[in-house]
């Protein structure tokens, strides 16, 4: 079946450098740097992309942060926690726009 | 749940199970082997005599590699078992591998047990634990066990109930917790008694198991804190696509990813301290194979000692190892053995 996402794209994520190889080299390393053990674990750091991936909604991030998650030793209730901090804060981010719509109402509304 | 074989699965053949690992277009392992420069594959000596003393088994795990189960009647004779011990009498050989099925359902055990001790052999038993609770008879294994100094090496695949009903049956994680205790009270598992509880995780789905001591130290705290229960060291172990575990990753889908893993994970420095490279894997009929994989497989030793009665200790340890995709799982991260992640 014809989708926009498929899941076997994700392992050609490194192919990007096809096209734009300075630009993907310097992703990559990045990217290889921010993940390394620092002043947070590596599971500190794959749970906070879990929730991340969530937050954008990348399912491409979603599988390979989920797997990750779970090859560090987080447990199913803690990779679900991580999803709901991710919702609790795109839940928030609306919400707290409810002050700037009360200040409006309260400015035209006598 | 029935064994593979019980059930007339087709992978309860070793050769279906083959066809299927050597299907797909992954780089042969040999060849992998080759670029390490670990090719031919040879062993560094023979310190560990694995003995598999049955199929027989009381749980019946999702992942078993050995096709395992109460319906299993496959079990090491005492002729056989003395034949192991002649050899083990007259070669160096430290260390006694005791493994099934559930090795105390053997009815000759603990004479083994006592005889191969009495050659001043280091015994490991891997134990599963709610074998000690299954019946009256085996109630007292802790004391046996002490009495030889018996290393007890047991799985327990997570600290929660939930992970560990899921791979080793309903009922079986408040069960082990119960054994531990016993093994807890006359000293196992704990600092300074020398009496040793090893705990093997190994990961309960299509991934690759986390860093050792990460993991090491989320089971000491989560098991003290949850159940006051201690253990020694934890071996955390990769699954092998191969028989139950290979049956599972082909119906869920994941084969191919999983084997890509591996494969990507290949890591020579864990190659080189593979398992196989200083054990022998004793079948329960008395054959020899180069590990316990090898021996589901059917992939005998290369050597004109195949069989126990033939045994040629400088003949086995100039062999060249049989290697093949399975492998992979052995050499994946920092590498799986019996003992452990090896690097």
């Amino acid at each position: 079946m014809e989708t926009y996402y498929k899941p076997e794209d994700l392992k050609k994520f490194g192919n990007i450098g096809e096209f734009q190889k300075k630009l993907a080299d310097k992703f990559f390393d990045y990217y290889g740097e921010v993940f390394k053990e620092g002043a947070l674990t590596g599971r500190e750091k794959a749970l906070i992309a879990l929730g991340v991936a969530h937050a954008i909604q990348c399912p491409y991030c979603i599988d390979a942060y989920t797997s990750d998650t779970l090859e560090k030793g987080c447990t199913e209730e803690q990779l679900m926690e991580a999803v709901h901090v991710a919702g609790a804060i795109r839940g928030g981010a609306s919400l707290v726009h409810g002050v700037q719509m009360m200040n409006q109402t309260k400015k035209i509304m006598m | 749940m029935k064994s593979l074989k019980a059930q007339g699965h087709l992978f309860a053949s070793s050769d279906v199970q083959m066809e299927v690992l050597n299907k797909s277009d992954h780089e042969p392992f040999d060849s992998k082997l080759k670029d390490a420069g670990l090719y031919p594959f040879k062993p560094t000596g023979i310190d560990i005599f694995q003995v598999n003393l049955g199929k027989m088994c009381n749980q019946t795990c999702k992942h078993c590699h050995v096709d395992a189960g109460p319906d299993r009647k496959e079990i090491m004779t005492r002729k056989t078992m003395q034949q192991c011990l002649d050899i083990l009498a007259v070669h160096d050989i430290p260390k006694v591998d005791l493994t099934g099925g559930a090795p105390e359902m053997n009815p000759n055990f603990r004479w083994f047990v006592e005889e191969a001790a009495a050659l001043g052999k280091h015994i490991m038993d891997r134990c599963n634990l709610t074998i000690i609770t299954a019946n009256k008879k085996y109630n007292d294994l802790p004391q046996f066990f002490a009495k030889h100094g018996v290393e007890v090496i047991s799985s327990l695949p997570h600290y929660t109930s939930v992970r560990t009903d899921r791979q080793r049956g309903d009922g079986v994680f408040d069960r082990s917790v119960k054994a531990i205790r016993m093994l807890n009270e006359i000293g196992y598992g704990i600092e300074g008694t020398g009496l040793e509880l090893n705990l093997v995780y190994n990961p309960t789905g299509a991934i690759l198991p986390g860093p050792q001591e990460t993991l090491e130290a989320d089971y000491k705290r989560e098991l003290k804190r949850r159940f006051g229960i201690e253990f020694n060291n934890l071996y955390v172990i990769t699954n092998m696509p191969i028989s139950r575990f290979l049956d599972y990753l082909l119906v869920s889908n994941n084969y191919e990813n999983y084997m890509q893993k591996l494969v990507e994970a290949f890591n020579p420095n864990a190659a080189g301290k593979v398992m196989c490279r200083n054990t022998l894997s004793i079948g329960w009929d008395g054959y020899i194979y180069d590990c316990d994989f090898n021996q589901m497989l059917d992939i005998k030793v290369k050597s004109t000692a195949q069989h126990l009665s033939d045994f040629d200790f400088e003949g086995l340890n100039s062999r060249e190892i049989e290697v093949n995709q399975h492998c992979y799982g052995c050499t994946a991260g920092p590498g799986s053995s019996c003992g452990g992640q090896t690097s």
